[in-house]
């Protein structure tokens, strides 16, 4: 099998093309969000999207590129992959950061109240 | 020339996460950044798998993630254990 | 015994899926794998309904599809405030009660949070949950539980 550069432009390659170009301006945007954004707890949400829809787009592409087959399930398998991880990996980052008390700045009378949650935990 | 495109994008975007993780400023801000420098290499390689054409890559990518996964909660487990060890959650400067 | 059938079976499968050739010397290589890996399964005590679930459900399917949809919703919504810059989130911390009585449909509801882009599970305590939220749209929708009343009730699990 020839590389996408080197086959004619039919239309499973022109669709696959533009799928995987829409999936690379999202993770462009998410790592814009990255750094855009105040806090750390914000930036969590911009990476969100970046672990999801992004690769969900992009990955989608390159299936179209490959065709029906063992490769599809592949490609199925490493999103599903990602699908599961990026939430676990997510909300172990946001513990850990809370509990060694990192907080939202412009918000700290907010997580002040959430205090109370953390002792509670450890009580029980 | 839309590849180029593509590639350019990805690699910009890990650029991106790179200035992230050096500038920080807190352990888990470095923690993120290169937990999404790995979702955008598994993203480069499964690029890499269309340009040569090889779904074969697409294990490395495969691999990739699961290595990015387990490489994160590792990084988090010792940054965990580290402030246990010291008794008390502490300060945000501290970090 | 029908969880460890359905365990080998899935792993085999796995094997071929990733490996795809059917070559003597790699297949018996697979069966050796999967044998390991079942007992090592065995030894962890680790196969029962809630790691290995088999059970199909169509309102679980129906909550993943619903879900992928939201993801997407609230993705693009996310994308848009990261254009708009930071005068367009107002972060903060929510406290949740689920209406969720199993420890599986807990956890499965904290990962659906966190999985939708603009709220995350931070902490959880029994049945109350710490979010974090971007914006004043996300958190509206965490508050509302709409993920909350998607779980099928159903779901298997110890009850807590």
């Amino acid at each position: 099998m020839s590389g996408l550069e080197s086959t004619g432009s039919t239309t499973a390659d022109l669709i696959a093309g533009a799928l995987m170009a829409l999936g690379a301006l999202l993770v462009l945007l998410g790592s814009i969000g990255i750094n855009r954004f105040p806090h750390f707890y914000s930036r969590l949400h911009a990476a969100g999207v970046i672990d999801t829809l992004a690769s969900g787009v992009f990955l989608l592409g390159v299936g179209v590129f490959f065709g029906v087959g063992l490769v599809s399930v592949k490609l199925l398998l490493i999103f599903v992959f990602l699908l599961f991880t990026s939430p676990t990996a997510c909300h172990a980052l946001a513990r850990a950061a809370f509990i060694s008390g990192l907080r939202d700045d412009s918000r700290r009378a907010d997580a002040n109240t959430s205090e109370a949650i953390i002792t509670k935990a450890d009580n029980a | 020339m839309t590849l180029l495109a593509i590639a350019a994008a990805i690699l910009i975007s890990m650029m991106l996460a790179l200035v992230r993780a050096m500038l920080g400023p807190s352990v888990f801000d470095r923690i993120l950044a290169v937990n999404s420098f790995g979702t955008k290499t598994v993203l480069l390689i499964a690029l890499l798998a269309t340009l040569a054409g090889r779904a074969d890559y697409l294990d490395i990518a495969l691999l990739y993630a699961l290595l990015n996964f387990i490489g994160t909660v590792a990084l988090l487990r010792y940054s965990e254990s580290l402030h246990r060890r010291a008794g008390q959650a502490p300060t945000r400067e501290a970090i | 015994m029908k969880h460890t059938v359905s365990l080998s079976l899935f792993l085999a499968l796995l094997w071929w899926v990733l490996s795809g050739y059917p070559k003597p010397l790699l297949l018996g290589l697979g069966a050796v794998t999967v044998i390991f890996t079942v007992w090592l399964a065995h030894r962890l005590d680790v196969i029962d309904h809630e790691s290995h679930p088999i059970h199909f459900s169509w309102p679980l399917l129906r909550f993943w599809t619903r879900l992928l949809v939201e993801i997407a919703r609230s993705s693009i919504q996310v994308l848009g405030q990261i254009l708009r810059g930071q005068s367009a989130i107002q972060p903060k911390f929510l406290h949740v009660k689920t209406q969720q009585h199993s420890a599986l449909g807990r956890v499965i509801l904290g990962n659906a949070i966190t999985l939708t882009p603009g709220t995350v599970t931070v902490l959880t305590n029994g049945g109350e949950f710490v979010v974090h939220a971007l914006s004043k749209e996300s958190a509206k929708s965490v508050e509302d539980g709409e993920l909350d009343a998607l779980i099928p009730q159903d779901v298997e699990g110890e009850r807590v």
